[in-house]
């Protein structure tokens, strides 16, 4: 008997999985490398690439010849010149230092193209799941986690293009892995109808946005928890070994971190906010009130509440930093539990788990 | 003061405190509240309004905001879930009544929720009215004079202009250059060191952020003025209408159940008529995992507004229809068995198609039939319908599919008082059986009345008979007035618009300093200041200067050519 196109979705899946478990096992390797080479002296750049503890001397010093000459004449303030260059693009300038004969990771290079084709893979599962529905892909919640996972591998590869943040590889590919591995054993559901509630063009939009949301949010999730352990370890110390985290080294400082972080969180609070506006109008026109206090719609606003305070806690005097990170990281899980128990456990109208 | 003392940008309060206050910055939350001076009724009053209005207490409000909102997520709310509540009462009996006092079953309109909230918008408003009017000050205020140095500021450049600029001539098409970027420029003179003149231009942009900012919050509290004042004025209501039955007519009592506003009064009830022609349910029939799913309800209705004529129209799960400014959605639907009654002389005592409630998937319903008057004693029936009867194993009747494709009633019938003559107010979907005999069906030992359409049966003891004429579908509807909606539409899109902007629009300063050398040579520098988050910020001031540069040198090469 022929494949059904939804058993075409699932194998697809399952090999997007297989692949996504290369792309994780390199990009660990990568930490490793990094953690190896930080422990033997050497220099790694946020990108990967290493300097040996000889040519760290030798670059140092062309560097600082280098930035006389960028702000030529105002003497000594030249490094505070180069110093504001590198924290408007930290990452641009790391990664022009590697030019310099420095050794790019080829694991990391790995990952990224298995992330690739694996993004492709899983997007083919995801296509192929919709027109076996005849319908947009993301209606229960087995299509939600392919829909999402999709969407987080997507803004990640999209997001290295502008900013080198490849060193989170190993959290997206494990965090989609985990989300892939209980979807597709628990659940799992064969193609359905819609129900009539579903059958609104504020589906498309409301979950699409939502799940666009997620995507950025768990992005500035992964960033504030590596800033959260960089914190420490720079606080510690120097000399001290920090939870043998040595890759920590090669990453951005915390502060950096932090700016990176928001810059993401913002961009899913902005996309909570549609998603927000835009239930209300949905459930408007399919339940008759735009706001019920249904379970469902008391998560969505209580997440929606703790990123405001975090981008309050970012403008408060001695909230920035670790404090802010600390309700960033809630603020996800909160995203999560969302997802995973009040859509299986709790009750509410919002009863679309398929399950 | 434009934001609040514990602001990010704000000067750091512990620099400048001026001991006006007890426990003012107490940014470390440490030491402090040594030698305190004493205040009077007001100094406490502006004391408390500075706690209450500070980004502190903003962020400690949305962060208990945020977890009192949990527990209606765990406990079933009346608002949402009456029957989840009652529920909860018989299975937590010890339990709910605690939880009932703490209002845990209507988290949301609760004492402490509320107050948590209002403060909050109080906070919001204190913070706010200030902002906009330092923020409108500041609109019509010019730049701010370029600083002394600029070497210290992010992004900075110096550069030698090309011999033959003029000063004050580079500085004009600076300022030309960022007033086309939509910067605010002004130009500053100053002496130089050695008597020459240091020409500059101040620019700043982004005013719109802290404009969008503004909007943002002041939205949130025009959503939350909104909200109440429309629950005040609004209604919702019910109503069960039978295929071919009876006419729904806009008026009070009409409604199975309304729950008004604060501030309703009748008289905005528009009056028009509405009579459910046919409904539709369209069901999965493919034999796969979803054999049975509803794939469509359609209620068409023909409808009246006064003074003119009918009008047919079909209302869908989510596709309301908007009649004499209500809303009306199909929340419900299912089987209204036609059953009627004789006396044993033939005369008919109850005729009616009585509305059921479906209990699962394959609309297995039941439903309740009370015939007080008419015969030897009061009758109560309670009703199975099942749209597609099959048997299970055990004998036990059940539904396979929610189409009425083989519909079987069963009745179960009981007599004595049915408690409708002392005066209290009985649910029609229930039936006390308390007061009651059981005749058929259960331990009685007599078989339930089991009925097919078309099919009568004797009623037991003589009493009369009781035929199914037929089946028919009905839908509930929910009847809605909210007139505000469409303006919290509207505040909700000015939240997200003000959002978009203070987040995403920079607010930065950027300065030129042209400095005439003793050689005659002009040096330029260039930098910029970040106002909240900005991180294109350096690059932005870099593609300044290349501009400036290369505008300096077109117009100079056309001037040495003539
Ligand atoms: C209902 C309560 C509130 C919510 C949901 C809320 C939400 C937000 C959000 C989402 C932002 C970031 C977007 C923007 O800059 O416009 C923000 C910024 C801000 N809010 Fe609120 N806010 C609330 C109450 C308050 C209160 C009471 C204050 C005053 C104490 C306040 C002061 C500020 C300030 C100063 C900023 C700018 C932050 C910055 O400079 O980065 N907010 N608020």
């Amino acid at each position: 008997m022929p494949l059904t196109i939804d058993e075409y979705s699932v194998f697809f899946l399952y090999a997007a999985m297989a692949v996504y478990a290369a792309a994780f096992i390199a990009f660990a390797l990568d930490l490793a490398r990094r953690s190896a080479q930080v422990g033997a002296g050497n220099q790694v750049a946020v990108d990967g690439s290493v300097t040996t503890r000889e040519r760290v001397l030798e670059t140092v010093g062309a560097r600082a010849g280098g930035s006389t000459t960028v702000a030529s004449g105002s003497g000594s303030r030249g490094g505070v010149a180069a110093t504001s260059a590198t924290d408007g693009d930290a990452v641009t300038g790391a990664s022009a230092g590697s030019t310099s004969g420095a050794k790019r990771s080829l694991s990391l290079r790995l990952g990224v193209g298995f992330t690739l084709i694996g993004f492709l893979l899983e997007l083919t599962a995801d296509v192929l799941r919709g027109i076996a529905a005849s319908r947009v892909p993301w209606a229960n919640m087995y299509e939600f986690s392919m829909t999402g996972t999709v969407l987080i591998v997507g803004v990640f590869l999209i997001v290295i293009t502008r900013v080198d943040l490849r060193f989170l590889g190993t959290f997206i590919t494990g965090l989609v892995l985990i989300l892939l591995g209980i979807s597709t054993v628990n659940y799992y559901v064969g193609v359905a109808p819609l129900p009539p509630a579903l059958q609104s063009a504020w589906l498309v939009i409301h979950v699409f946005v939502a799940s666009l949301g997620t995507a950025f949010f768990a992005l500035g999730f992964a960033l504030s928890g590596i800033q959260l352990l960089q914190y420490r370890r720079e606080s510690i110390t120097t000399g001290a070994k920090f939870l043998k985290l040595k890759f920590l080294a090669s990453l951005p400082d915390s502060k950096r971190l932090e700016n990176l972080a928001y810059r993401v969180n913002i961009v899913g609070f902005v996309f909570w906010t549609f998603t927000l506006i835009a239930g209300a109008v949905w459930a408007e026109r399919a339940w008759g009130r735009y706001w019920g206090w249904d379970t469902k719609e008391v998560w969505t606003f209580i997440i929606w509440v703790i990123y405001a305070g975090y981008i309050h806690a970012r403008a408060t005097r001695g909230w920035r930093g670790s404090r802010s990170a600390v309700l960033a990281i809630i603020g996800f899980a909160a995203v999560l539990f969302n997802f995973g128990i009040v859509n299986v456990f709790f009750h509410g109208l919002h009863s679309y788990s398929g399950l | 003061m434009s934001r609040p003392s514990d602001h990010y940008d704000s000067p750091d309060p512990a620099a400048s405190r001026a001991g006006v206050a007890p426990g003012d910055g107490a940014g470390d939350g440490s030491g402090g509240d040594i030698a305190q001076p004493r205040l009077g009724v007001v100094g406490w009053l502006r004391w408390f309004w500075r706690q209450l209005t500070s980004m502190r207490t903003a962020l400690f409000l949305l962060l208990l905001l945020a977890l009192a909102a949990v527990p209606g997520s765990l406990v079933p709310q009346r608002a949402a879930d009456p029957n989840g509540v009652t529920q909860y009462f018989v299975d937590n009996p010890d339990l709910a009544p605690v939880l009932d006092k703490i209002q845990a079953f209507d988290v949301y309109t609760s004492v402490w929720f509320s107050s948590i909230y209002l403060l909050l918008f109080i906070s919001l408003v204190g913070c706010v009215i200030p902002r906009a009017k330092h923020h409108f000050d500041a609109l019509r205020a010019k730049p701010p004079r370029t600083p002394a140095r600029l070497s210290r500021l992010a992004g900075f450049q110096k550069r030698t202009a090309e011999p033959g600029t003029n000063g004050a001539a580079a500085i004009e098409s600076a300022r030309a250059l960022l007033r086309k970027q939509g910067y605010r420029a002004v130009v500053f003179t100053a002496p130089g060191a050695n008597g020459s003149e240091v020409t500059s231009v101040s620019a700043e942009r982004g005013y719109a952020r802290e404009t969008g900012n503004l909007v943002f919050h002041a939205a949130l509290v025009g959503i939350l003025i909104t909200v109440g004042v429309g629950g005040g004025y609004g209604f919702s209501g019910q109503r069960v209408l039978v295929e071919n039955g009876q006419t729904f007519v806009n008026t009070l009592s009409a409604f199975d159940s309304f729950n008004p506003g604060r501030f309703f009064s009748e008289s905005s009830l528009t009056p028009y008529s509405m009579k459910l022609d046919k409904f539709t349910a369209t069901y999965e029939t493919k034999a796969d995992g979803a054999f049975g799913q509803p794939l469509d309800y359609d209620a068409q209705v023909t409808t009246q507004e006064r003074g003119q004529s009918d009008q047919q129209s079909d209302i869908k799960v989510n596709s309301p229809l908007r009649i004499g400014g209500t809303d009306v959605y199909l929340l419900g639907n299912g089987y209204a068995p036609t059953i009627t009654v004789k006396d044993p002389s033939g005369t008919v005592v109850f005729t009616d198609s009585v509305p059921f409630l479906p209990q699962d998937a394959s609309l297995t319903s039941v439903g309740v039939v009370k015939i007080p008057d008419g015969l030897a004693d009061q009758l109560g029936m309670i009703g199975f319908f099942y749209p597609t009867q099959a048997v299970s194993t055990t004998g036990a009747f059940y539904s396979t599919y929610p189409d009425d494709d083989y519909p079987v009633l069963t009745l179960n019938v009981y007599d004595g008082d049915l408690g409708l003559n002392g005066g209290k107010p009985t649910s029609v979907y229930s039936l006390d059986t308390d007061t009651l005999t059981q005749l058929t069906g259960g331990t009685t030992g007599v078989k339930s009345i089991e009925l097919k359409p078309g099919d009568t049966a004797q009623l037991p003891n003589g009493l009369g008979t009781i035929s199914f004429d037929n089946v028919a579908r009905y839908a509930s509807l929910d009847i809605h007035h909210d007139p505000t909606q469409g303006f919290v539409l509207l505040f909700a899109s000015l939240a997200l618009l003000g959002l978009l902007i203070s987040l995403f629009i920079p607010r930065r300063r950027v300065w030129v300093k042209a400095t005439e050398r003793a050689d005659g040579t002009v040096t330029l520098e260039y930098a910029g200041l970040a106002r909240g988050e900005d991180p294109r910020l350096v690059p932005a001031v870099a593609e300044i200067a290349d501009r400036h540069a290369k505008l300096l040198s077109d117009r100079s090469t056309p001037e040495s050519n003539a």
